[in-house]
């Protein structure tokens, strides 16, 4: 019974340092520039929601599942007032993070992996699914040089991984490469070498972007870049 | 002092709380379901008073009573946040009740008295359109109850006890967001209509025990406290 969507989505996935977010604006950039009309939503940003997430992780009350759920509420709020509104109206919604993330975070602090993906099979698939692959070590060096201290989820302290912070993180870390890397053929991920520069991943990204949406979406790049 | 009875074991619904340790239960969960009205606060007091007397340790739960989230759910209601929001929220709720409440007091011994649990929250989203499989797995994790009982008042007298706690019908309770009808008081009777059906629906799967609350205060409260003191007693000291 469902209507064809007109829109696109196009998500990125990835570890915290593994340069989506970087990429995934680039892209935003280039596609307005192109006359495609664009809309950016990322994870844990909903208005009504993001508030007390982050209220019950400064208190340090939040069990895996209340976690999971008030995450799953989030992106349950986005989805429903943006993102599906937004491509039934044909826009292209770009999302950094989407449902993967919580695939690999919930069920590496031991929520039920069937559980997670029933509570978000609402949720229409990606169109692309970037996933921004890169060694632990190499994303844990680009985000431990730029901050001072780990926040206490962030770090994957409520798993008891490791006393020490920087220690528990790149254990969580690992753990979470594990669970996208068993993602990547069964969802679908279009994979993206995060260890070259920023300028490789961005023209593999776009060449990619334009082969999968329609050309009539470009409607300046039509103007600028005439069929030969 | 009473004990309820000696340790056993959680028992969850579908897959669980993989992380929780789910030996060493020695309390009860006894869980009271109804509609606004139906008498279910007044019936929880007189439940814990009579229990606290006979010795147990009681507490007392509820929907939308966490700290922490509670005032997130209005806050959605007041931005009209959309269904699957709003029962991923109360899931969110009753999650963070259930592990920092209802489990804790479970291994301590207590007689926990829920003022309502999941089957009011898959009643209202069944309603409103969401698939009963995504409810059903969304509460999976939830703990089976070792007694639920469900007030069933007709609509119709439903409706004149509103009247005597408020002078209006709330927007929610009505179903006044599923364009059931204009008028209020009709909308009203078709949403507690349909609630209700839920409940019947819902009746063999989840073991509900359906009391007749249509009658005097006293009288439901006898039918109650008949059936809690039997259960107690028949798992006295059996574990």
């Amino acid at each position: 019974m469902k209507k064809a969507i007109p829109g696109k989505l196009i998500i990125v996935e990835g570890v915290d340092g593994s340069g989506k977010s970087t990429q995934i604006r680039l892209l935003e950039k280039w596609l307005k520039y192109a006359g495609v009309p664009v809309y950016f939503t990322e994870w844990n940003s909903s208005e009504t929601v993001k508030e007390i997430t982050s209220k019950g992780k400064k208190k340090g009350l939040l069990t895996p599942i209340t976690f999971s759920l008030l995450h799953a509420t989030d992106f349950a709020d986005r989805y429903e007032r943006h993102i599906l509104p937004l491509l039934h109206a044909g826009y292209v919604v770009l999302a950094d993070r989407y449902i993967y993330t919580a695939f690999a975070r919930d069920v590496v602090r031991g929520c039920h992996p069937r559980w997670v993906r029933q509570m978000y099979d609402f949720a229409v698939r990606p169109d692309i699914a970037f996933y921004f692959r890169v060694p632990v070590d190499v994303a844990f060096d680009r985000i431990v040089k730029n901050r001072p201290k780990l926040k206490y989820y962030e770090a994957g302290m409520d798993l008891n991984l490791s006393n020490d912070p920087y220690e528990s993180y790149r254990i969580f870390q690992g753990r979470i490469v594990e669970q996208y890397e068993s993602m990547i053929g069964p969802e679908n991920f279009a994979v993206i070498d995060g260890t070259t520069d920023i300028e490789e991943q961005q023209r593999q990204v776009r060449q990619k972007v334009l082969e999968t949406l329609p050309k009539s979406m470009f409607k300046n790049l039509q103007k600028e870049a005439p069929a030969k | 002092m009473k004990r309820a009875s000696q340790a056993r074991t959680l028992r969850f619904y579908g897959h669980g709380i993989p992380y929780v340790d789910d030996s060493e239960i020695k309390g009860r969960l006894i869980v009271i379901e109804g509609p606004d009205a139906s008498g279910r606060s007044t019936q929880i007091g007189m439940i814990t008073a009579h229990l606290e007397a006979a010795g147990h340790a009681v507490i007392n739960v509820g929907l939308k009573r966490s700290e922490l989230i509670s005032e997130g759910i209005l806050e959605a209601k007041r931005n009209f946040a959309g269904r699957k929001t709003l029962s991923l929220f109360y899931a969110a709720d009753f999650a963070d009740q259930l592990e920092n409440k209802i489990i804790p007091a479970l291994r301590a011994g207590y007689i926990v008295l829920a003022d309502r649990y999941i089957y009011t929250l898959m009643a209202r989203e069944a309603v409103r359109g969401i698939s009963r499989r995504w409810s059903h797995n969304l509460f999976s994790f939830a703990l089976v109850p070792d007694l639920v009982f469900y007030l069933d008042v007709e609509p119709e007298e439903l409706v004149h006890r509103v009247f005597q706690k408020n002078a209006y019908l709330d927007y929610y309770e009505s179903g006044a967001d599923m364009g059931l009808s204009d008028d209020m008081f009709e909308s009203f009777l078709i949403y507690q209509g349909m609630i209700a059906k839920e409940f019947r629906k819902m009746k063999k799967r989840y073991s509900l025990v359906i009391i007749n609350g249509n009658r005097p205060i006293p009288e439901i409260n006898a039918d109650l406290q008949k059936r809690i003191d039997a259960f107690l007693a028949s798992v006295q000291g059996k574990g």
